[in-house]
């Protein structure tokens, strides 16, 4: 018998139905999975085997009834960041100690309607702030890719890297993650995964931890292409919880996998040239244009004029909501409490003994930006940035440009503790440079393992595409995943 | 926001100092809560005197990930406010948050309006008077702007010896704040505008008005200045919530101003509280205390906007304001500016008074409101809504005297029984034998005893015509009041031979 796990989320789908598996046997090779792997990666911060073994009993029913869901009896890992009705939901981070909400986010809520399996709660970066894992209160997790002949550790990515370690490592058949500046699409890239943030908008925030909320927005991270447009249709829904989402119908993203490309208009956006970028990353993008000329698209270069002014815009916009949004954690109503001799002594220390150092330094920042006297000259400022840089993309797309291809991250991933990266937080933030830029607009951008680079770490593309226009990406993408192929780490945990 | 002088300085209303005159000025935020089922951003209800913590829903609490959603009532009734207050209506606006910590703020941030209100500039007339001639002053008063945010919740400090308990039931209820300019020269005025105001949000149904349910309170904003000179340096008093404490905190907070300007010290830019116990203000905290809001957009709320549809609707609906009630009520019915400035002062009277009035004369039924019903419920200590006479029971003396089935004096015994019994005018007046006796036998009979029994009086009244008062009194006393007194004037006037 194969090993369940290996299987993709079609695969398993095929055979759940087909009653080759049940959906029981497939959630216990995951338990077992996470059994075996999750000391050695630490992707989940909260197991639910208990649970997991009742709805996938339940999915089984479903199934023998004849009424089985799009999402039948597939295990997920959700990211720690999505509140889940009674479980561990405390974005990794020490103030929320104990925190288990009386609510299920829209999200997992669509889920589990379409019969998926909750495995667990995965690892993130406190806050969802963070590149590289590294920031969260339950430890950094190890990326199931390491070096050709080293065994030194490297970061997932951040800050969805419990959900794209759980991935690549199959200790999920998928998983949820969140994106605010890049955080669903560098670990995807870092670990060989498939991530897709979709337009602000398609998937509900309402349950979801904030961050920053005129950047998050929901998405999954799938073994592939497919995977992806399985899981995000599930995802996906117009919520009147949450009244920045969009009412639109959600399309079978499915149905776009394998449909051509000819014809399409792929833009090259010159200012993603970056300095220092290596020349592998460089060669990458120079491969994925090649491959989209093959399957027939026209390559077009374009210009985003206002792209360097977007990281700095981003560490503006996304602190200054952060410290807003962190405001409620103050150790009067839930979480971690540590008593003081008056109500400002107890704010003062449960925020100090409760945030770790990198949530504490953005909110700082979006303290600053938006105090009087500073307000214009940073948050507004920043506001009128964001304004040009999305209107950079409606012009290329209004010249007729279908999607934008980038490389998704400068570099492969890194190792844990790196001292040059922990000395200087900007040089973590660089890690965000072409994927904060959608985020900043509201668009719509997948990464898709594009190959590995000359250590063996795999290397992702980014495509980007018109609000609500996901089926592009994904059709695109699957174009990039056929000709590259599939990337699975060798197991070493 | 430039602030602009619209007043002419007025000597009636300067305040005589040692060294001159001074001229008080004073602006007023007011909050009012909107009248509505369910909280600005949350489906909790807004209902007053549950238990502590209630009405609380996850937004409230601000649980993780939680999402404000617009109440679209509230929207309409902030829109009616501004539609009352003449004021623009601004079809897009836009939620800010405003940023600080403290318990029973459980977000860590208020969402209020800031840059772009709801309503923009409008404005109240008031009615300042009457003075000695009986003569009524209308003063404009400018309004800034008008915009929604939540309430906070409540922290009670009095209920364990070492920790303050939070009441979250408040937390989250629409406010509409509304800002006038600084347009107000006495407490007099100040005390006419809160009035209006209250009037007005009653009158459209958007705010129940009660002061001592906390449903409105003002932040006054007081300053002296020699009369015709630069503004000067105010202070605010937060939270003011009865009308009499306004004027009680203007009136020392102008006094304490002009004592140090006098004596040559200078005004703090401050925030001060009023103790209504001692009767004056005293000092919250400092211009340079005072907190950084971090103001900006909530990016969990899209900008509020809505169409002139959505506006001409509410307006089409709108009920008629006391502005105009008063001028219908001197146009149709006839009555005197004063007696429909009474009784459109409140809507609650304004309602008794037409449903008095409907189908009956409207000075009559208006002075037996005013001189009667106001004056009983006044010297009751009591609100019209607790009167115990109904308009139905009023309107049914007037009509027993209409059709002089009573005399109006009888009509004051019938008001009293019913005051304090209750009961159908018509049958009190049939079963206690207060019918006016039309008989003109049983009349004359008196007439003629009378008469007959005072010959000295006679002999008066054929002199001096004028006194024939005196029999109709007698008369009138003999028969216990229930004679028609006309007819008893007509007898008495025929038989002591006096010409009409």
């Amino acid at each position: 018998m194969t090993d369940l796990t290996s299987l993709t989320i079609a695969e398993a789908r095929a055979k759940l139905a087909a009653k080759e598996i049940t959906a029981v046997e497939l959630t216990d090779a995951y338990i077992g999975a996470i059994d075996a792997a999750n000391e050695a990666i630490n992707a989940y911060v909260a197991v639910t085997p208990d649970r997991a073994r009742e709805m996938a009993k339940a999915s089984d029913a479903r199934i023998a009834a004849g009424k089985a869901g799009a999402l039948e009896g597939i295990p997920l890992g959700i990211k720690d960041l999505f509140g889940t009705e009674g479980v561990h939901t405390q974005a990794c981070s020490h103030i929320l100690d104990g925190f288990a909400p009386r609510y299920e986010s829209t999200v997992t809520q669509n889920l589990w309607n379409d019969g998926a399996v909750m495995l667990g709660k995965l690892n993130m970066d406190e806050f969802a702030m963070g590149s590289s894992n590294e920031t969260s209160y339950y430890g950094a997790v190890k990326n199931p890719w390491r070096a050709k002949g080293s065994n030194m550790d490297l970061v997932p990515g951040g800050s969805s890297g419990g959900s794209a370690a759980a991935v690549a490592a199959h200790l999920c058949a998928g998983a949820t993650a969140t994106d605010t500046g890049g955080s669903i699409r560098q670990p995807a890239a870092f670990t060989g995964t498939v991530g897709i943030k979709p337009t602000y908008g398609r998937c509900s925030r309402w349950g979801v931890v904030a961050f920053a909320s005129s950047l998050d927005q929901a998405g999954p991270i799938a073994r592939d292409v497919r995977d992806a447009a399985i899981l995000l249709k599930s995802m996906a829904s117009v919520d009147t919880k949450d009244t920045t989402s969009v009412d639109l119908p959600v399309p079978d993203y499915e149905a776009s996998i394998g449909k051509s490309i000819k014809g399409m208009k792929i833009g090259i956006p010159r200012e993603y040239r970056v300095d220092g970028m290596p020349e592998e990353i460089e060669a990458l993008w120079k491969q994925g244009i090649a491959w989209l000329k093959e399957a027939g698209a026209e390559i077009v270069d374009i210009t985003l004029p206002h792209t360097k002014y977007a990281l700095p815009a981003y560490y503006i916009v996304a602190p200054a909501e952060a410290s807003s949004n962190l405001a409620r954690y103050d150790g009067v109503r839930y979480g971690l409490r540590v008593d003081g001799k008056d109500i400002v002594e107890m704010y003062e220390k449960t925020r100090a003994a409760g945030f770790g150092q990198e949530v504490k330094r953005r909110i700082m920042i979006g303290t600053y930006v938006l105090s009087a006297g500073y307000y214009d000259a940073y948050y507004l400022r920043a506001q009128k940035v964001r304004t040009l840089i999305k209107r950079d993309f409606e012009l290329a797309f209004h010249a007729g440009v279908d999607a934008i291809l980038t490389p998704a991250t400068p570099s492969s991933a890194f190792g844990i503790a790196d001292e040059d990266l922990a000395s200087d937080p900007v040089k973590m933030y660089l890690n965000d440079i072409f994927t904060v830029t959608v985020n900043m607009a509201g668009l719509p951008g997948i990464a898709v393992p594009g190959g590995l680079d000359h250590k063996g770490l795999p290397l992702g593309l980014q495509l980007i595409g018109k609000p609500f226009e996901e089926e592009t990406l994904f059709k695109t993408a699957h174009v990039i995943e056929q000709a590259a192929g599939r990337f699975t780490p060798t197991k070493w945990w | 926001m430039s602030i602009v002088d619209v007043r002419t300085p007025d000597p009636k209303r300067f305040i005589p100092g040692a060294t001159g005159d001074w001229e008080v000025i004073i602006g007023m935020e007011v909050h009012a809560q909107v009248l509505s089922n369910s909280k600005l951003f949350s489906g909790a209800s807004t209902e007053f005197g549950n238990a502590p913590n209630a009405n609380v829903s996850l937004v409230d609490a601000a649980m993780p990930g939680m999402l404000p959603v617009i109440n679209e009532e509230c929207v309409k009734q902030a829109v009616r406010t501004g539609l009352g207050l003449k004021a623009t209506i601004n079809k897009r606006s836009i939620f800010d948050r405003k940023n600080y910590f403290y318990p029973d703020l459980p977000q860590g941030y208020q969402i209020s309006q800031f840059k772009d209100p709801i309503v923009g500039e409008g404005k109240i007339i008031i009615s300042i008077g009457p003075d000695r001639q009986g003569q009524f002053e209308d003063v404009e008063i400018g309004i800034e702007r008008l915009h929604l945010e939540q309430d906070a919740g409540k922290s009670m400090h009095d209920q364990h010896p070492s920790m303050s308990y939070v009441d979250l039931n408040r937390s989250g209820v629409a406010l509409m704040e509304i800002v006038s300019k600084p347009d107000m020269r006495s407490s007099d005025e100040a005390k006419a505008y809160m009035t209006k105001l209250r009037s007005i949000v009653r009158y459209l149904g958007t705010c129940d008005g009660n002061m001592d349910e906390g449903s409105m309170r003002a932040d006054v904003n007081v300053s002296v200045r020699r009369p015709g000179e630069a503004f000067g340096t105010r202070c605010e008093i937060k939270n003011v919530n009865s009308i009499r404490f306004i004027g009680q905190a203007i009136e020392y907070e102008a006094r304490r101003q002009i004592g140090i300007l006098e004596d040559g010290g200078v005004i703090d830019q401050e925030t001060r509280l009023f103790d209504p116990n001692k009767g004056e203000t005293r000092s919250m905290r400092s211009k340079e205390d005072a907190h950084d809001y971090r103001y900006f957009p909530d990016p969990d709320l899209l900008p509020l906007e809505f169409d002139d549809a959505f506006v001409e609707a509410l307006k089409a609906d709108l009920p008629e304001l006391p502005d105009d009630k008063k001028e219908r009520f001197v146009r149709d019915l006839g009555l005197s500016v004063y007696d429909a400035s009474v009784l459109v002062s409140e809507k609650s009277i304004a309602d008794y008074f037409e449903a008095v009035a409907e189908g009956r004369d409207g000075k009559i039924a208006a002075n037996w409101v005013i001189n009667d019903l106001l004056g009983a419920l006044n010297k009751a200590g009591k609100a019209i809504e607790e009167t115990p006479v109904s308009p139905a029971q009023l309107g049914g003396i007037i009509d027993l005297i209409k059709a002089e089935t009573i005399s109006g004096k009888i009509a004051k015994d019938l008001f009293e029984i019913i005051w304090n019994e209750g009961g159908d005018p018509a049958e009190i007046v049939e079963s206690r034998g207060m019918k006016q006796v039309t008989d003109t036998g049983a009349i004359e009979k008196a007439v003629d005893e009378i008469i007959a029994a005072n010959p000295d009086q006679v002999a008066k009244v054929q002199a001096k015509p004028s006194l024939a008062g005196w029999f109709v009194g007698q008369v009138m006393k003999a028969t216990g009041g229930k004679a028609n007194p006309q007819a008893v004037q007509a007898l008495v006037k025929a038989k002591l031979g006096i010409e009409e």
